[in-house]
């Protein structure tokens, strides 16, 4: 095959079987963007599965990068429990009051029907209509949030900590029905077509809790989940540091990690051995003001630290490009990937 | 001295080891050696230990979830020796804390444990809408307001109060806090606030510097 006419598909694959392809694959993780691509208000946007397909469609049209990404908002996920959203103008939607409003109520919480639930079925219509224009061609990014992370939006950050220290049966018996939802969850959007999971999981960041609380909880709950999932998972930390628990992730089962601009990249490639790639790390939150010279320099920065020998791909740090970076900054980032990218890297 | 310092390390280690009993067990100990002086046992052995606690989760070596524990068992702790309505805490300068619009409110307690086991007055605002916000801060005598927020567009408002501070000439100082100003380090700035902190304790100092305490 002549490397230039590699598809998305065939790019990324051969990254993630650790070989260089035409380019180093890039996915811009865009969500809010396709709202202000089709005129309307966030809420809107995310109100009709069309709405975001068309949204991605167009936006990887304008931009050229390797993946669509049919993610909707996190607290998606929170509604099917019951839960509501709050919907902002200029900012990613969040989960309104916790469902669960005592900590005793997990006692008798039964997970929702995935098929059930009429905002899941969007987010599956949305895959399934991506798989019909993408065919073979596109990777399709799926999400999950993990199962220990969701929590802190079913009971709130604080409530989730006093029982993961203070009250184990209960957190025990969350774990268990949150990973119940997430297996089923997961599979069902690859069978709507999506390549593979983002499973995100800040909350076992080492930003988060201490390694040894992680290999105790959310290494095992990643490594049940990865078990029982039938496709790629890749492991995301939402901008938490990663460096320190390469070794568990990869161990759970993960084919990816995405790491934080808090991390050394060339530390996080070296540390992945071969045994997962990595994707990362641009700063999102900052990105809003990058000049021209500040993108294209961090851009290939990242390239000559992690991109020889395949097995990256270049991302923002967090899983979604924030609503305030501009047109100008994506178009930006896509052209440095197409200068400085090309296999085999300039050094 | 010596004893003081090495109090405040076994109740620091007590606290990342999330060890109530230990860590009440030091307080009472130094309560009845310092003759019951709450303030003395605040700034000689909680303050020091809640300071190393904020420099190590800012370093990288502890998490989060210590930090949290810590400061829920420190508050636990003082809102035993120092109740909040205690006259003593009432003279002190008045410290505001609200993160706007946002709904995330873990930063905001662990702010809040913080800033009431160092004895200060505090008035929480909540998740308060700008406009109420602004005639709180015209009415209730703030010194210093404390913002916390996770969400990037909930920050960029920030400039909103800042600005009508200003205007009105209130003289409120706001001190900014939260991961979008850990990761975008002008972003302080860009709102006018008038500091940034990267941990509870730093923005404890910064306001105390500020108030000219
Ligand atoms: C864990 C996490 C999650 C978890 C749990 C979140 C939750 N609380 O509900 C999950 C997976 C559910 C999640 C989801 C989302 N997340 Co999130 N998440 C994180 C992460 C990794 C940690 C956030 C956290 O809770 N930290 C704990 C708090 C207490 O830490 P902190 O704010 O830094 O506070 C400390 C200090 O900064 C300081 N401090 C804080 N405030 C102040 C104030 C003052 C005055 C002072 C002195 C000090 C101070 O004291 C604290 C203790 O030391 C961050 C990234 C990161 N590395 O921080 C992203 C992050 C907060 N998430 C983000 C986003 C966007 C989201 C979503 C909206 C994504 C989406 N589109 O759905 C959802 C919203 C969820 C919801 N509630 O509806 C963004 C927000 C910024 C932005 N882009 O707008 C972040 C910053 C990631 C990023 N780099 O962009 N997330």
């Amino acid at each position: 095959m002549i490397k230039d006419e590699m598809t998305s598909m065939e790019r990324v694959l051969t990254a993630l079987g650790q070989e260089e392809p035409d380019r180093v694959p890039y996915f811009l993780l865009l969500t809010m963007h396709g709202a202000k691509e089709l005129g309307m208000s966030i809420k809107e946007y995310f109100s009709r599965p069309e709405n975001v397909v068309e949204g991605q469609i167009r936006m990887r049209e304008k931009y050229g990068h390797d993946c669509y990404y049919p993610f909707y908002y996190a607290s998606l996920e929170t509604e099917a429990w019951g839960g509501s959203t709050i919907f902002y103008e200029d900012g990613p939607a969040n989960a309104g009051a916790p469902v669960i409003k005592k900590i005793e109520d997990i006692e008798s919480l039964e997970a929702p029907d995935v098929w059930d639930s009429p905002q899941l079925l969007k987010v599956l219509k949305s895959t399934e209509m991506l798989k019909d224009h993408a065919g073979e061609d596109v990777p399709i990014i799926g999400v999950a949030m993990s199962p220990f992370s969701v929590p802190p939006m079913q009971l709130g950050f604080d409530k989730y900590f006093d029982i993961m220290y203070e009250d184990r049966e209960l957190f025990d018996k969350l774990m268990e029905v949150n990973t119940d939802f997430c297996i089923e969850w997961s599979n069902a959007q690859l069978e709507a077509g999506a390549t593979a999971i983002c499973y995100f999981d800040p909350v076992s960041s080492p930003t988060l809790i201490p390694r040894e609380l992680y290999r105790e909880t959310g290494y095992k709950i990643q490594k049940k989940v990865t078990s029982q999932l039938n496709g790629p998972v890749a492991v995301h930390l939402a901008s938490g540091r990663a460096l320190p628990i390469i070794d568990d992730i990869a161990d759970a089962g993960a084919s990816v990690v995405c790491t934080s601009v808090i991390d050394d990249l060339t530390e996080v490639k070296t540390a992945c051995k071969g045994r997962m790639s990595v994707l990362g790390n641009l700063n999102g939150i900052e990105m809003r003001n990058w000049t021209a010279e500040t993108t294209a320099n961090t851009v290939r920065e990242a390239i000559e630290k992690a991109a020889e020998g395949g097995g990256y791909i270049l991302s923002d740090n967090h899983g979604e490009i924030p609503y305030q970076v501009p047109h100008e900054v994506l178009m930006g980032i896509s052209d440095a990937v197409r200068k400085y990218g090309q296999y085999p890297i300039d050094r | 001295m010596e004893n003081d310092k090495r109090a405040s390390m076994d109740f620091e280690n007590a606290l990342i080891n999330v060890d109530r009993i230990a860590a009440e067990d030091v307080i009472k100990k130094a309560l009845h050696v310092g003759e019951g002086d709450v303030f003395r046992v605040i700034d000689t052995i909680i303050s020091p230990a809640l300071e190393s606690i904020g420099s190590k989760w800012e370093a990288g070596d502890i998490a989060l979830s210590q930090e949290y524990m810590a400061s829920k068992i420190t508050e636990e702790l003082t809102n035993k020796m120092l109740p909040i309505e205690s006259p003593q805490r009432s003279s002190r300068p008045s410290i505001g804390i609200t993160t706007l619009k946002d709904q995330h409110m873990l930063g905001k307690q662990i702010l809040k444990a913080l800033i009431s086991s160092n004895g200060f007055n505090l008035i929480d605002y909540g998740c308060m809408a700008i406009e109420n916000i602004k005639e709180k801060l015209k009415t209730d005598n703030i010194e210093v307001l404390f913002v916390s927020t996770l969400m990037l567009n909930q920050a960029l408002t920030v400039k909103e109060i800042t600005e009508f501070i200003e205007q009105e000439k209130i003289g409120t100082k706001v001190i900014v806090g939260g991961a979008p100003f850990l990761f975008d380090e002008g972003l302080w700035k860009e709102v006018k606030a008038s500091a940034m902190a990267r941990t509870a304790v730093e923005g404890i100092h910064i306001s105390q510097r500020l108030m000219g305490e």
